[in-house]
């Protein structure tokens, strides 16, 4: 029995006059991966979105082992142990792909902003340290040797999203949240994506929440599905009790006549 | 020739004060997206600090340009702060128009301060004039190009390989996902402005080393605006680049066409690059993914 490291319940988010999430609520227990799906327009981005703190939900609350995140900025939620990717890949196109893992892990270090720039002597050291941490854990687990050093820009799709995960996982997350983690791969890309993410979880023990529409690669390797559809969450549980569900087979498919 | 020389050098050390006002610019208009009109009253207005506090309060050179610079940059936190944050999120136009309100309040703050007319800074760049072979230029305009030179290096240095450049760098990139990384981008609004305060200041100083102090020095960012539009808004390099062309330039047509011309002639040149090149000589033309 493991408790659940995020709950979010009775979230409400209306854009104008429209409902995009109505009195949502769902538990994400801790080392395991829970998979939000649902159709287009269900609501899935937003949810992920007032989770990261950048839409603002009306009522509802989002608890993240034991703290309220609704009532702090996005910018904190790296430093209290959440890290996201990005539907469209968000690197930094500019800089190489060892500098775009390392900002994974600003939050994490002690010299502040400021002081980074003014004595160069601790930020220096404590950038070493930060560059050995990161070859030795997520640049091998993620096969990134041979790209450490070249700017991401000219880089295949599959090895973008990989750095894009690497750059989640270097500041040591508790929770990590994938935006569309499959989309975009080709087949085989799916299955090491789908092996990657659960050797994170069985090796290092974070609890992963995903968004993804590959129905395939989610029941594969989810513990937990949750649907969306209209705002709503209309269905939660293992992934066979939820591909039997009825109202998930109405919501993908459409009602009969 | 080396009379062309000689002007040649000339027009890139006075491009030097361009490159460190044009910086400020780039720098404020990357991380935060806001025009800022006010940056040849920083300028003024940090020169007039440095002034205050070495000749007026008698703290000499080292002391009053420790507590100028200071001053300046506390100045545009001040003014990043009050003015601009609580308009986050209003039609750029307003922020633009903002900018514009707070030089001429600081125009006019300078004027009932320190009053119309000319002070001279203390002779603190040497007078004495370089000869490179049989070509002579200004000690002052020498020094000051030198100056510029290593403070623009430091600043390069700074933005290209420190901790907070790159969180400045990634700020301008992408606002969203430098947050969702952990970077206060908030802060990091408030160290950009901090950032172009020093580097109006020093710009100014350097400028009225040679010609003394008025309320209407910022009036020069004019020609720096001409900088920032042919380097392309976003590009520091470019930004160094253009700054030296513009003043080589200017001294060149002033030179040989005269002064009257030395007003037009840049920004003709200026106008036919932004027809040519809508993104500037070295911008980046920003594509989305979709």
């Amino acid at each position: 029995m493991t408790s659940d490291i995020l709950v979010v319940s009775g979230v409400d988010v209306t854009f104008g006059g429209i409902r995009a999430l109505s009195d949502v609520s769902l538990s994400v227990p801790e080392r395991k991966i829970t998979a939000v799906i649902g159709p287009n327009g269900a609501g899935k981005t937003t949810l992920f979105n007032v989770i990261s703190g950048f839409y603002k939900a009306n009522s509802g609350s989002v608890t993240f082992a034991g703290t309220d995140l609704l009532s702090q900025p996005a910018h904190t939620r790296s430093a209290n142990g959440i890290s996201r990717t990005f539907q469209n890949i968000a690197l930094f196109p500019g800089m190489t792909v060892a500098e775009n893992i390392k900002l994974g892990a600003h939050a994490q270090l002690r010299t502040s902003l400021f002081a980074a720039g003014l004595y160069l002597g601790p930020a220096a050291k404590e950038e070493r340290e930060l560059e050995e941490r990161m070859d030795k854990t997520v640049i091998e687990l993620l096969g990134l040797q041979d790209n450490r050093d070249s700017s991401v820009s000219g880089l295949p799709y599959g090895t973008q999203k990989r750095i894009e995960l690497a750059r989640a996982l270097i500041s040591g997350p508790r929770l990590l949240m994938l935006d569309e983690p499959f989309a975009g791969l080709p087949t085989t890309e799916k299955a090491t994506m789908a092996a990657q993410i659960r050797k994170v979880v069985d090796e290092r023990g974070v609890t992963v929440l995903l968004i993804d529409h590959d129905m395939e690669s989610i029941m594969g390797m989810s513990d937990q599905v949750v649907v969306l559809n209209f705002g709503e969450v209309i269905a939660a549980g293992a992934p066979a009790d939820v591909q039997a569900n009825p109202a998930v087979i109405e919501a993908y498919l459409g009602a009969e006549a | 020739m080396a009379l062309f020389l000689e002007f040649s050098l000339i027009g890139l050390a006075s491009g030097g004060i361009y490159v460190l006002a044009a910086l400020s610019f780039v720098i404020v208009y990357k991380a935060t997206n806001i025009f800022n009109f006010a940056t040849g009253e920083m300028m003024m207005l940090g020169t007039y600090f440095f002034y205050l506090f070495d000749t007026q309060l008698g703290l000499g050179w080292i002391v009053g340009l420790g507590m100028g610079l200071t001053s300046a940059a506390l100045l545009a936190i001040v003014i990043e702060r009050v003015m601009l944050r609580p308009l986050i999120g209003r039609p750029h136009i307003v922020l633009v128009m903002v900018t514009f309100g707070v030089g001429s309040i600081l125009r006019g703050f300078a004027g009932l301060i320190w009053g119309p007319n000319v002070r001279q800074l203390p002779e603190t760049l040497p007078r004495k004039p370089i000869f490179l072979g049989d070509i002579l230029v200004p000690g002052k305009l020498a020094w000051g190009f030198v100056t510029a030179g290593v403070i623009a290096a430091l600043f390069m240095i700074y933005y290209k390989f420190s901790r907070a450049g790159t969180a400045i760098r990634a700020t301008s990139t992408d606002q969203i996902t430098a947050e969702s990384l952990g970077i206060n981008i908030r802060a990091v609004f408030l160290l950009a402005w901090a950032l172009a305060g020093l580097l109006t200041a020093a710009s100014g100083i350097i400028t009225a080393s040679v010609n003394g102090v008025t309320p209407q020095l910022g009036l020069v960012a004019l020609n720096v605006l001409a900088v920032v539009m042919l380097a392309g808004m976003t590009s520091i390099g470019g930004v160094i680049i253009a700054g030296l062309f513009v003043g080589w330039m200017e001294t060149i047509v002033g030179a040989y066409l005269g002064a009257a011309w030395q007003s037009f002639i840049p920004y003709l040149v200026v106008l036919v690059v932004m027809i040519v090149k809508p993104y500037g000589l070295f911008g980046e033309q920003r594509v989305e993914r979709i």
